[in-house]
């Protein structure tokens, strides 16, 4: 049902992967940059380091001072994003085809030749500051980053923005060691979907990036995560409810069946969460599970947020839910989770910005990329017997909650 | 492209952009009706029946609605501003019969009590929850406070008490009146066989019996108003500015939103490179926002306490030097090249397309295709951005600020 995709890849012998899907009914062209700097890698003293660094990265490179490097991406109608996760700092770009060949030799000056310029060095760190205080203003946000926390082994669940203490510290040498070391051209990705011209992009990939030196890639060391019931008092209307428990990563074999159990819980309005928690009971607006996957683990992430006098009917009804999975799943369910499933395959298809980022994210996590083909043929070789099976042998447990309002909640069963 | 259009006996228009080559389907309900059509005792009554639309039908349960559109794979959802409510769904082409049956199923709901009295909880929780969000309820303040005696004054979500004591009836009656099918239109994007879709829409929607779904226009004049809201609990301060604005038959639009680009778009804008880049303000942005009659530029900004008088001076300077001495040859190319780049990108997909040609038309009776609104920015000059600027300074308007600090001086 999806077209036949093509897709180009290039190995560059220091590591740096170019990966291409050429989408010819498109206008546009996307880019993502990701380089494996992220926030793992801030030193215990200097959380938010990453972050620091992003920032500090755009304010200039090659021959633009920062005013012209942000004027020239604008001047290119350059939709830009930035961001920071656990593995890498990435860059994304989506503009008119036409423009691509000129923003890539813009980002090429930002990975290789930024100024990281020390008078700008207190603005960049207001800005992460002020992130900072702006996720305690947001409560949703605020549960959740907790939950990571409290839920992956550290480095894995920092936050990007790191803390204040930390952000407070990091000095201009710190940041300029911190690029030196991290981006490199091994387990860097680069990335670009739409219209395009395979040769010439290779050419000027090579051209820019060829000489990029490698260097030896740095080791995470992982410490357990507390994986315990957290309570954060916050002054609010409402309660918000997070849970977390551990699934399967993309690489597993056994992924679509995992992922799809997530699926049953949440997507449509008729998933299990909404249902049981939304529809049936009206105990709140906002219910939702999601799977998220890192290289070598996968997890399933629970948010319900409600009045402070519902929100232990909500934990409850919300924890029976996630347990009553291991009494498996009905066909009907995974009929429909295909459904949606296959109409999303096909929109990625409309946007070169989706698929640009899909390709990275694939390469970073398998070292392939998985065509939209293997993905439907995966999707349709599910079946609720399997995805039953696999959570009898897999159920739903260990839970780990963060309850942020007014009271702390009481956890009755099915915990860690 | 093509462009086709055709009228139900009962008034319900339908339109649609064919793009033969599109890979999904994009199809909507738009309908005329919104926070400004509402009596305050009612406030909040469209946004809570956006939700009862989803509620069941005569022949369809709630349960059944919602399962029917997860069965067609469909991605879809509805919302409610001051003036529209849109009810909306991207599909798979061949799903278009399956999906607008259920679509125009569920413009006539059943509104049963039962489920009114259940989805209210449901409302009433998603006000708490915008409560303990920044800003905090306060942009809806700022607009009752910049609109005054207008009826664009009324707030989307209303209150807990206003709708906490809406009576399922107050609904029915508001609905037999405002979801007349003169008042509505079905409008698609993407691969769309038209003449199929005026089939089903004949089949399904004509016998829809219609009302005097009339709108009360009003002229709106500007306000200054300057208020500070204590929110203890907040760590930052967010501040908030309303100003008068070309509306959506102004024909100065366009060059509105080039104005609010230049100004206040998220990165490159005088603001951006006075409050952002120099790490002053979390993030400051203006957006231009038109309404039938009227429209608002709307500036926003968010910061630590302390530094909020002194942002809120140098906003007022940026306004003012933008209003005394114009815009430069170079920021207003810019500010083109990014509206026609995010113009294009939005085009690829049927279901951001689908916004721009159900809005336009009931907004305007209107089709406007891509190349329509990138020759309008194209046209735009410098002297059109002055003559805005001098209709409607930016630098008059309704201010309203959130968070820690309880007292704050306007700026000079």
């Amino acid at each position: 049902m999806t077209v036949k995709q093509a897709i180009f890849v290039h190995e560059f012998p220091s590591g740096l992967v170019l990966l291409a899907e050429s989408m010819e009914w498109l206008e546009s062209a996307s880019l993502t940059v990701r380089v494996p700097a992220g926030c793992n890698y801030d030193p215990s003293d200097r959380a938010g380091l990453a972050g620091m660094t992003c920032e500090q990265a755009l304010r200039g490179a090659g021959p633009r001072d920062s005013r012209e490097f942000i004027t020239d991406l604008d001047n290119l109608g350059v939709e830009r994003g930035e961001g920071v996760s656990s593995s890498h700092l990435s860059f994304s770009a989506a503009t008119l085809a036409a423009n691509l060949a000129p923003a890539l030799e813009i980002y090429a000056d930002l990975i290789l030749r930024p100024h990281l310029p020390e008078d700008q060095l207190e603005a960049s760190r207001n800005v992460v500051l002020q992130e900072l205080q702006a996720i305690e203003d947001e409560p949703s946000q605020k549960v959740m980053q907790e939950l990571r926390r409290q839920h992956y082994p550290d480095p894995w669940g920092r936050p990007s923005q790191g803390d204040e203490a930390g952000v407070t510290a990091t000095t201009n040498d710190d940041i300029r060691a911190f690029w030196n070391t991290h981006c490199r051209p091994d387990g860097s990705i680069i990335s670009v979907a739409g219209r395009f011209d395979w040769p010439a992009l290779l050419d000027q990939v090579s051209r820019l990036f060829g000489d990029w030196p490698s260097r030896g890639i740095e080791e995470i060391v992982e410490h357990p995560a507390p994986r315990s019931v957290t309570h954060i008092p916050h002054e609010s209307n409402q309660t918000q409810v997070a849970i977390a428990y551990a699934s399967l990563p993309y690489k597993h074999p056994d992924y679509f069946r995992a992922w799809g159990s997530v699926g049953v819980l949440s997507g449509g309005m008729s998933a299990r969460l909404f249902t049981e928690v939304r529809e049936k009971r009206g105990l709140c607006y906002s219910v939702y599970a999601s799977h998220h996957t890192q290289r070598d683990r996968g997890d399933v992430f629970c948010y319900a947020g409600t009045s402070a006098e519902r929100a232990q009917e909500t934990l409850d009804v919300t924890l029976a839910e996630l347990i009553r999975l291991k009494d498996g799943v009905l066909s009907e369910e995974i009929d429909r989770l295909k459904a949606r499933i296959k109409s999303s395959l096909i929109m990625q298809q409309e946007s070169s910005g989706a698929r640009a980022s899909s390709i990275a994210r694939d390469w970073y996590l398998l070292g392939r990329v998985r065509t939209l083909d293997e993905i439907e043929t995966a999707i349709d070789g599910l079946t609720a017997a399997g995805i039953s099976e696999y959570l009898a042998a897999q159920p739903p447990r260990d839970f780990t909650i963060v309850t942020l309002g007014q009271q702390a909640l009481e956890v009755r069963d099915g915990v860690s | 492209m093509e462009f086709r259009s055709h009228r139900l006996a009962n008034g319900l228009e339908i339109v649609a952009e064919c793009n033969p080559d599109a890979r999904t389907t994009a199809v909507g309900f738009f309908v005329k009706t919104g926070a400004r059509d509402e009596t305050a005792e009612v406030a909040g009554v469209s946004h809570f029946l956006e939700h009862m639309v989803f509620k069941g039908t005569a022949r369809r349960s709630a349960a059944d609605v919602n399962r029917e559109f997860d069965e067609l794979g469909a991605h879809y959802n509805a919302f409610t501003s001051k003036e529209h409510t849109v009810y909306y769904a991207a599909m798979l082409p061949e799903l278009t019969e399956r999906t607008v049956d259920l679509l125009a199923d569920i413009m006539r709901p059943a509104l049963r009590t039962e489920d009114f009295d259940t989805e209210k909880q449901v409302i009433l929780e998603e006000i708490k929850m915008y409560e303990d969000q920044p800003p905090f309820g306060a942009d809806e303040k700022c607009e009752a406070a910049h609109y005054g005696q207008h009826p664009l004054a009324q707030s989307v979500l209303g209150t807990v008490e206003s709708v906490g004591a809406l009576p399922v009836e107050a609904m029915r009656e508001y609905f037999e009146r405002r979801y007349s099918p003169g008042n509505l239109a079905l409008a698609a994007a993407g691969k769309v066989d038209f003449d199929d879709l005026v089939r089903i829409a004949e089949e399904r929607c004509g016998a829809w019996t219609p009302a005097n779904a009339e709108r009360v226009l009003l002229p709106a004049g500007p306000h200054a108003e300057f208020r500070v809201l204590h929110k203890e609990s907040s760590t930052l301060e967010y501040v908030l500015q309303l100003s008068m604005a070309p509306g959506a038959m102004d024909e100065d639009r366009y060059a509105a939103k080039i104005l609010a680009t230049v100004l206040g778009d998220d990165t490159g804008s005088r603001l951006y490179w006075a409050l952002v880049d120099t790490g002053l303000a979390e993030s400051a942005g203006v957006g231009h926002y038109d309404y039938q009659e009227t429209g608002l530029f709307g500036t926003s900004f968010n910061c630590e306490a302390d530094n909020t008088a002194s942002n809120l001076q140098m906003v007022r300077d940026i306004f003012r030097r933008a209003e005394q001495d114009g815009i430069a040859l170079a920021e207003m190319f810019q500010a083109k090249n990014k509206i026609n780049s995010r113009v294009v990108l939005g085009s690829e997909r049927p279901r951001v397309r689908l916004f721009t040609v159900g809005g336009n038309w009931i907004q305007r009776r209107e089709y406007r295709s891509v190349r329509d609104d990138l020759d309008a920015v194209e046209r735009v000059t410098i002297a059109d951005l002055e003559e805005v600027l001098r209709k409607y300074p930016l630098s008059v308007n309704t201010t309203f600020a959130v968070g820690p600090l309880t007292a704050l001086d306007p700026p000079a």
